[in-house]
């Protein structure tokens, strides 16, 4: 079974990001980049399962800029087979980010694709779902445990009440949860063999896709800021201010 | 122009993020109709016909929508979707499960997580776990677009007399079937609905450590909650989780205890009313965002809180 791992170049989650001084778009200038962490329990998942023998292949594709090379390098040192890269220079949504997806889960045919649930950067929790809808394949999101059986999958759920199970047919698209795995880290030697793997950049130009952009940033600005508050000194202090001055308890 | 508010439900009773989903709405303007898909689910037809300001409500009662899993639920939503400019649902998990598959069967980039309606195709919404708000416009002809609730004040349930039109099943998808589900079961109020959450991180230690924390909870009538990192501790289920990738809470009184204050976890209740803050680690990030910040060893914090409450 082949699984592919589409995967995300993102500012790495320790860093705070701030508004560009115009307003115009965030700060980017010189921050750390990382892979997406639910890109790295999606690449952990996908080694796992050939570690386990149900998967003989496993393929990290990425939709990106050119320096997205590294975060491929990380996932082909992190036990990927090898790595696709579909390159633009824009910053591409979603939508379009899913159909460069489909086309490469076109001609690769896996029975497996497994991604993130969303990327730290805009948060948006919707290439996952969109590529199911444009391979018409049926979709687990938010996965905490997978199990395949013959020609589906058996996926646990994290759902806003507890946890639900359904069973999707293969090929099928799941999105990982923080709960599915605890991604292992890459090790030196690993590294150095990663640098040997197969990485084909493809250019998003030759695809035929339409990926003009829906969305218009008009502006980015920092959320309202939080009046200063104060240090209680006691429990019996904290008790009172909230009866008597923020009257939130009675 | 009109809008469609996909309810979310369990097939008895509307849950409260539809009604904050329809404030939404109400903001864009227009007609607003409800869909309810789900499988004997007429009671919620009728709560969702008497939500204020619903002018009509489309039921499609099938056995087919049960668990309103994706697939099928996204054809249906695709099918009538040519009668709406603007398509909304809860940025719950069953929103942004559903809503990006529909997105993209109808071409169209969704807006997710809006906080605020600017206009009929301006919106605000969080980015880069809330360090940001993004003001984004959109061209396509129909919004697809998933509303944090909490970010809008719910309409009344009552006070409407929305007519409900029957539809049937359209586009039943066999790819995925239900198994079954694990819902927690738990007499306090819902984590996203309470006025009060009180939330534990890895300073707890345990999840045997909770108790202390649903002592309190029980006297104030709270939900309680926790960080990533008691999640991924093993402390506490998922279900739990506030933050980013977790929920998003915003009640009149929240109380993070042992809690450091990534990021991660401001961007799921920094816009709760009162914040207080109980942390041994006087420098705690935590404490920029409290109202009320109490440097104390939760150990003998809590059952002295309790114990005053």
């Amino acid at each position: 079974m082949k699984i592919v791992v589409p995967i995300k170049r993102v500012v790495d989650y320790n860093v705070k990001v701030r508004p560009l001084g115009d307003q115009s778009d965030v700060d980017l200038n010189n921050v750390k980049m990382a892979m997406n962490p639910f890109c790295e329990i999606a690449i952990e998942e996908a080694v796992r399962l050939k570690e386990a023998g149900t998967a003989t292949e496993v393929i990290a594709v990425t939709v990106g800029k050119s320096d997205s090379q590294e975060q491929l390098r990380t996932a082909l040192a992190l036990g990927a087979d090898r790595a696709i890269l579909v390159e633009t220079d824009s910053l591409l949504e979603p939508l379009a980010i899913a159909k460069a997806l489909a086309k490469v889960i076109e001609a690769e045919s896996p029975q497996l694709v497994i991604l993130g649930k969303q990327a730290i950067d805009g948060d948006n929790n919707q290439t996952g779902q969109m590529l199911a809808a444009l391979l018409s394949y049926g979709q687990a999101t938010f996965a905490s445990e997978i199990s395949i059986d013959g020609d589906s999958a058996s996926v646990t759920r994290e759902i806003d009440g507890g946890l639900q199970t359904i069973k999707v047919s293969l090929p099928t698209i799941i999105t990982t949860d923080l709960r599915l795995n605890e991604p292992r880290y890459a090790s030196l030697p690993n590294i150095m063999k990663a640098k040997k793997k197969e990485l084909d950049i493809q250019p998003i130009d030759a695809m035929g896709i339409d990926t003009a952009p829906r969305i218009e940033l008009l502006s980015v600005e920092l959320p309202p800021a939080r009046q200063e508050g104060i240090k209680v000194e006691s429990v019996e202090e904290l008790v009172s201010k909230l009866k008597n001055e923020a009257k939130v308890i009675s | 122009m009109s809008t469609l508010v996909i309810a979310e439900h369990d097939n008895v009773n509307l849950k409260p993020a539809t009604l904050n989903t329809v404030a939404a709405a109400n903001v864009i303007g227009g007609p607003v109709h409800i869909l309810v898909a789900g499988n004997a689910c007429q009671s919620v037809a009728d709560e969702a016909a008497a939500v204020d300001g619903v002018e009509k409500v489309i039921l499609a009662d099938d056995s087919a929508y049960e668990n309103q899993l994706a697939e099928s639920t996204a054809n249906l939503i695709q099918s009538i979707s040519a009668n709406y400019s603007h398509i909304l649902a809860p940025a719950t998990t069953f929103g942004k499960n559903v809503l990006p598959r529909l997105s993209a069967l109808l071409d169209v980039q969704q807006i997710s997580e809006i906080t605020e309606v600017v206009s009929d195709d301006t919106f605000k919404r969080p980015i880069y776990a809330g360090s940001c708000i993004a003001t984004v416009k959109s061209s396509d002809s129909i919004k697809v677009i998933t509303v944090r609730a909490t970010a809008f004040d719910p309409v009344n349930a009552s006070g409407g007399s929305a007519s409900v039109e029957s539809i049937s099943a359209d586009g039943v998808s066999d790819l995925s079937t239900f198994v079954n589900e694990e819902i927690a079961q738990s007499d306090r109020p819902e984590l996203t609905a309470a006025s009060i959450v009180i939330s534990g991180g890895r300073g707890m230690q345990s999840g045997d450590n909770f108790h202390l924390l649903e002592t309190i909870a029980d006297k104030l009538g709270a939900a309680v909650g926790a960080s990533r990192a008691a999640v991924d501790a093993g402390f506490v289920p998922n279900d739990y989780q506030v933050g980013q990738t977790g929920k998003i809470v915003a009640p009149d009184l929240y109380i993070a205890v042992g809690i450091s204050g990534a990021i991660q976890h401001l961007a799921g209740m920094k816009d709760s009313k009162v914040i207080v803050a109980i942390n041994k680690d006087e420098d705690a990030p935590i404490f920029q965002v409290a109202d009320y910040g109490l440097v104390a060893d939760l150990f003998n914090a809590l059952p002295e809180l309790a114990e005053q409450l």
